[in-house]
């Protein structure tokens, strides 16, 4: 055998051990949504190491200043609690950042020794009630329990628990964009103005991890949802949450599964009645156009000509390009909600997706593209759970004509010498992260022009003519 | 100097004529989004360069992403260690245990990749959840037939130093038990130079040129049975003293093999390392040959510096690194090239790093252990510092506040070290000051 059999060999087997995960911890998906509400200061209580990997990893994809503190659990910590270091905590982000909110996200350690952080916030709040004190924000994300993507929507479904109000509904509208650019966060806000819809929207790291050149110095950058739109998420006219799978995921693997998945949309429909409006990320023209017309029937109003153009120039780009993108093989990876938005845009434009994989473990993935998406999978493998050895195991026999996701799988694209299209989270090996777009007419035109234009490349430079003409 | 937590006011320290004291070593205050990573965090990195080994971090899935391919560790044999393995721990094996999780993963992976020695860290749970790892291990090794070591590096147990010394120990394992690479005339092992963007492997040049054989390198482009063979070196030469002081200790004390410290960063600090080096051998050929090398690349490198040195005289830089001794070589180089040194600190210091630090810099600058972004903020502005030489997390800080920036920490993929790196580093630090992009930059 000589060494690439070996090392086929090696990918055709099944493993244990998860091998280049295709996937990242809870804490850091609720470290990125109470980056995205104003004024706030996350801690996470456990290690040291927990905030400062997952700061560096953050950093490495948005550029921007991630100042996350840790209760610094030590051996005492573990041994009899961690109760002291979370008031030495909290009292040193006080003195320190001053902040609005302060965000708390467990991680494996202190939920496996079993910390009751909700009690220590009530007891810290007792004991200091001479204060003024920030807000207290507290997400229950253990390592675990599914991925980054299980710790983002609880950290939003935890923000809404802890802030929101009841009370007279007003005219606002809820909204959950998910995980998803800053970009995407800006353009969303702007086609919600343009319907002359207001809004809450959670999280909003649009401005507070996409901040311009400082004019002064700041201990915690602006921008980032309010208190107060946080609050009045109870009493607002409707939700709307984007993302299809959310976080389903963390109830794999648990011994009990007796723990309903609660997204904020759903707590707030329980709670104080809300309408909720459950989309996938609009991603391609089919997904769009739901959203739109739910954007349209919360506002009364038309969708506005801007968009109607939009639209249709994407659908002119579509056509004229088609023959270039007609029976292209992908393979798609990365986030579940991401994934099953490219997929259904890709479908729609005639690419097939030959993999579709994630590190996600919801065990909705496949029935959400046949039932929810209407998307005829035979032909396409779908699968969840998966880590990159995986994926390059499989990319080897589907030889696709190009992949679509995150960076992490750059060394599969080189090994295959496929372009990759970038999109989604982490995206550490390229600049303008915070500026790909990925949502709505204009997100799906300029992923649309990227593909095309990634395998009009390729063709180009692997033809024996240099045609300048294509 | 005040910090803005009133526990680390002795942490932060200016140089001035009276009696020096700073306060080192101890563990981070909660809340004070320390720079420092975990216990785990030192152990990775110290051995993650070891390339034909496998690296199995036990525990739920967080730590092995955050360490995948992170470091710019090149190797020149196999690429195993740039592959992230986890046994990605679930809530049934918190409850349940993860022993035979870990069990079946080591079995596997080590059948297929056909590792020449295995290293398993355990994470944060893993001392809580009570998983026997060095039983496993041990069976592991016996089915197997490899050494399987156990890195218990749980995060919560100390600091980022302490990593360092359970990896040492690890490393320790394997030191002693071969005797078969053949030994040259001088015999040195390098040790603390981890071959970031191939650093070491100019390192090796210029050793060899000079008549001195590298028996072994921990852990930059470090082979298993290079290690086992090391405790046959007549010499330790170490960088990164403080992450690898722990292991010359051990096998001076176990084999009899000195140790010396040495720098590779800087004309100075890597003359330095070649003369410390032959001096030890007492060799007069060696001493000629050294001689001659150094003179060859000082000559070269001179005249580029001087003009370098117009080019930046009276700029300030801020340094905040991970190990004292680096600091203490920049400080040196920097000064080469008309940069003056403002601010200095670093995660892991000790006492004698910081003394001589101290002696080492100007008055009035600012020294700083264990420090965090907005203390970094607040001494760069109040030094009004021009460059600010970091890492990833210190990047942001310098970009937002208008500092150039320099990455020398272990993630870039420039070679800053030895003569062909001074001049990178005086290159990079010119480019990052002399950008015309700061003009839009309001500094205040």
């Amino acid at each position: 055998m000589d060494t690439k059999d070996i090392h086929l060999d090696i990918q055709s087997k099944s493993f244990t051990a998860t091998r280049n995960a295709c996937k990242v911890c809870t804490p850091l998906g609720a470290s990125i949504v109470f980056k995205g509400i104003e004024g706030c200061l996350p801690m996470l209580h456990g290690s040291q190491g927990c905030a400062t990997y997952i700061r560096r990893y953050l950093i490495s994809h948005f550029k921007e200043p991630m100042d996350i503190a840790s209760s610094n659990f030590s051996e005492s910590s573990t041994v009899f609690g961690g109760n002291k270091n979370f008031i030495i905590g909290i009292n040193n982000i006080i003195s320190q950042y001053n902040p609005k909110v302060i965000a708390i996200a467990s991680t494996c350690l202190s939920e496996t020794i079993g910390e009751d952080v909700p009690a220590m916030i009530r007891e810290y709040i007792a004991v200091n009630k001479d204060k003024t004190l920030p807000e207290f924000i507290y997400a229950s994300t253990p390592s675990y329990q599914g991925t980054h993507m299980e710790g983002f929507h609880e950290a939003v479904y935890a923000s809404v628990k802890f802030l929101a109000q009841g009370g007279e509904k007003n005219e606002k509208i809820n909204i959950f964009p998910g995980f998803v650019s800053t970009e995407d966060l800006r353009h969303v806000k702007e086609i919600f103005e343009d319907f002359g819809l207001s809004y809450n929207m959670l999280p909003d790291y649009s401005d507070s991890l996409d901040n311009p050149a400082w004019e002064e110095v700041v201990k915690i950058p602006a921008g980032g949802t309010s208190i107060e739109d946080i609050k009045s998420t109870g009493t607002a006219k409707a939700s709307i949450e984007l993302g299809r799978v959310m976080n389903k995921g963390g109830l794999n693997g648990r011994i009990k599964n007796n723990n309903k998945v609660i997204t904020a949309g759903k707590y707030l429909k329980d709670t104080y009645d809300i309408d909720n409006y459950s989309l996938g990320l609009p991603i391609g023209i089919k997904e769009t156009d739901e959203f739109f017309a739910v954007l349209s029937q919360l506002s009364g109003k038309p969708i506005p000509k801007k968009y109607q153009m939009q639209r249709g120039r994407l659908v002119d780009a579509y056509i004229d390009a088609h023959k270039h993108i007609f029976g292209q093989r992908a393979i798609v990876f990365g986030d579940e909600d991401m994934v099953i938005g490219l997929t259904a845009f890709l479908y729609e434009i005639g690419v097939v997706p030959v993999l579709v994989a994630t590190g996600g473990e919801s065990g909705v993935l496949k029935q959400t593209l046949e039932n929810d998406l209407n998307i005829n999978t035979s032909g396409m493998i779908i699968r969840q759970g998966m880590d990159f050895e995986e994926i390059a195991a499989l990319g080897k026999e589907l030889n696709p004509d190009f992949l679509i996701g995150n960076s992490k799988g750059y060394y599969i694209a080189r090994e295959l010498k496929k372009p990759l299209v970038r999109v989604g989270f982490p995206i550490h090996d390229r600049y303008g992260c915070q500026r790909i777009q990925h949502l709505c007419y204009e997100g799906t035109q300029q992923l649309f022009d990227t593909i095309t234009n990634a395998i009009v490349q390729y063709k180009q430079d692997n033809s024996e003519v240099g045609y300048k003409y294509i | 100097m005040k910090s803005f937590i009133a526990e680390r006011n002795k942490q932060v320290i200016t140089k001035d004529d009276g009696s020096f004291e700073i306060d080192c070593g101890v563990d981070s205050v909660a809340g004070s989004v320390s720079q420092r990573a975990c216990v785990f965090c030192g152990s990775r990195v110290v051995l993650y360069p070891i390339a034909d080994a496998l690296h199995v971090v036990h525990g739920p899935i967080g730590c092995a992403s955050y360490t995948w391919d992170i470091r710019g560790s090149l190797s020149s044999h196999e690429q195993l260690h740039r592959m992230s393995f986890s046994t990605d721990l679930r809530e049934k094996h918190v409850i349940f245990g993860g022993e035979k999780q870990l069990e079946n993963a080591l079995l596997e992976l080590i059948e297929a990749y056909k590792p020449k020695a295995a290293f398993v860290y355990s994470t944060c749970i893993v001392g809580v959840i009570g998983d026997d790892v060095l039983r496993i291990c041990k069976q592991t090794s016996q089915k197997t037939g490899i050494d399987v070591i156990a890195v218990q590096s749980e995060g919560f147990q100390g600091t980022k130093k302490d990593g360092y010394k359970i990896a040492c120990d690890a490393i320790g394992k394997l030191v002693g038990t071969r005797n078969d690479k053949p030994l040259g005339e001088f015999n040195i092992n390098i040790l603390g130079d981890f071959n970031l963007a191939g650093e070491l492997w100019m390192l090796k040049e210029y050793y060899e040129k000079i008549g001195i054989s590298i028996l072994s390198t921990i852990t930059g482009d470090a082979k298993v049975d290079d290690i086992r063979n090391s405790h046959r070196a007549s010499l330790n030469v170490v960088q990164c003293s403080g992450s690898m002081m722990h292991l010359a200790k051990d096998m001076k004390e176990k084999y009899g093999v000195t140790f010396i410290k040495v720098s590779y960063f800087g004309i100075e600090d890597m003359s330095d390392a070649l003369y410390d080096v032959v001096e030890f051998f007492k060799s007069e050929t060696l001493m000629n040959n050294a001689k001659e090398l150094v003179k060859e690349e000082i000559g070269r490198l001179m005249p580029i510096m001087a003009e370098y040195k117009k080019k930046l005289q009276g700029k300030k830089a801020a340094i905040y690194v991970g190990g004292a001794c680096k600091a203490i070589s920049l400080v040196k180089a920097l000064r080469l090239i008309g940069v003056t040194t403002v601010v200095v600190g670093s995660q892991t210091g000790n006492k004698e790093d910081y003394e001589l630090l101290h002696q080492l810099c100007d008055k009035g600058t600012i020294l700083v252990d264990d420090s965090n972004p907005l203390e970094l903020t607040s001494l760069v502005l109040e030094k009004g510092a021009d460059i600010f030489i970091g890492g990833v997390k210190e990047r942001p800080i310098a970009h937002k506040l208008g500092l150039g920036f320099c990455d020398h920490n272990h993630e870039r993929k420039l070679p800053l070290a030895g003569y062909e790196g001074m001049i990178k580093f005086a290159e990079e630090i010119f480019a990052t000051a002399s950008s015309p992009v700061w003009q839009f930059v309001r500094k205040k």
